[in-house]
């Protein structure tokens, strides 16, 4: 058996950082900061929270190569699929539309 | 049957649950676990289109969603949010218990995770109750909807009504709860899908199928129960917290 067994320590040590992550996006969300800042920080908690989740309870850590690879397919298309999708939108009304 | 078929092509000892088109136990539990992979690649690009819609209109009509999204009541929101995290770990530590083969406490998590599963749902049903009877439903069948001043002017001292700021479109403020509706809605379809699932592991959890060679069943069960929280952890800011900060202004 080649199965890695991840011990209930390391399960608590994460459970941990999903409540704390969990409370300080509720206290950011309350702060006035200044642009698109409250976005970034709700994100950016976001996101942590969804590796420690994705590394660990889901074992990826210690998955193989092939695993890793399957994951970061997906991303990079979704990434492809916001990139476009916004470029396209964020730049629609740059230039005058001209009619004759 | 398909033991017999294991007995014929395998060595007489392997186990019983190893199908007769893989080599050993190792390959078919990390083919099971590649597939279910590939199936949450799947899963990703399903809501990621759903995110990529509430990007735009975000983007779009930044007003209305802030005014549409402090409707939403963020503390059943934050429980949800701690259930499913709590709902996660019990997940976690059920995948463990099976590992080191202790029966006991693999059906004491796998029944955690499920009322935990149920309680969420619980709650969920009744916030959108409670937007049932707000009117808020988008679309043209259940009228009244608050943020309309037409409705509004019947005598109504509801606080929540005439809150609309100037240039915000009633219509705007609907698409967030188009946006809102289908994305708890797909997450919760998810729920309800996997609490279904949950109840077939337990059962076979409760038979003894689950040996420490043996519980890709709940491992694999375990990815998709995760996913479903990890959609949950986008959605809890992006829906109920995004407008917060501006409550005060």
């Amino acid at each position: 058996m080649s199965e890695h067994i991840v011990y209930p320590r390391v399960y608590i040590g994460i459970f941990l950082v999903l409540l704390v992550g969990t409370v300080i996006t509720v206290l950011a969300a309350f702060q006035d900061f200044p642009g698109p800042l409250n976005a970034i920080v709700a994100l950016t908690i976001a996101t942590v929270k969804a590796t420690f989740v994705v590394l660990y309870f889901m074992h990826v850590r210690y998955s193989g190569r092939l695993i890793w690879l399957v994951i970061a397919a997906a991303l990079f298309w979704m990434g492809i699929m916001f990139a476009l999708t916004l470029s396209d939108y964020s730049s629609r009304d740059w230039l005058p539309i001209t009619t004759s | 049957m398909a033991e017999g078929l294991a007995t014929t092509e395998h060595e007489p000892h392997a186990h019983p649950a190893l199908q007769h088109h893989f080599e050993n136990m190792e390959q078919q539990r990390e083919a099971g676990t590649l597939g279910m992979w590939v199936f949450l690649v799947t899963e990703i690009m399903f809501f990621g289109g759903m995110f990529l819609a509430y990007t735009l209109y975000r983007y779009k009509y930044p007003d209305a969603f802030a005014v549409a999204s402090n409707h939403l009541d963020w503390k059943l929101g934050g429980v949800n949010t701690l259930v499913l995290i709590v709902s996660s770990f019990t997940m976690a530590m059920a995948v463990f218990s099976t590992q080191i083969g202790k029966r006991r406490n693999t059906i004491i998590f796998l029944v955690l995770t499920l009322v935990l599963g149920l309680a969420f749902l619980g709650i969920k049903a009744v916030e959108w109750n409670t937007k049932y009877h707000d009117h808020l439903i988008p679309g043209q069948l259940i009228p009244g909807n608050p943020f309309n001043p037409a409705v509004a002017q019947h005598g109504d001292t509801d606080p929540h009504k005439f809150h609309l700021p100037e240039g915000v479109s009633v219509r705007h403020v609907e698409m967030f709860y188009w946006i809102y509706f289908i994305m708890t809605g797909m997450h919760a379809l998810h729920m309800i899908i996997g609490a279904g699932i949950l109840i077939v592991i337990l059962i076979m959890a409760w038979r003894g199928k689950f040996s420490p060679e043996y519980h890709a069943p709940v491992e694999i069960f375990g990815l998709y129960w995760h996913f479903v929280d990890i959609i949950w952890i986008f959605l809890f800011p992006l829906l109920y917290l995004l407008g917060r900060h501006l409550e005060g202004h």
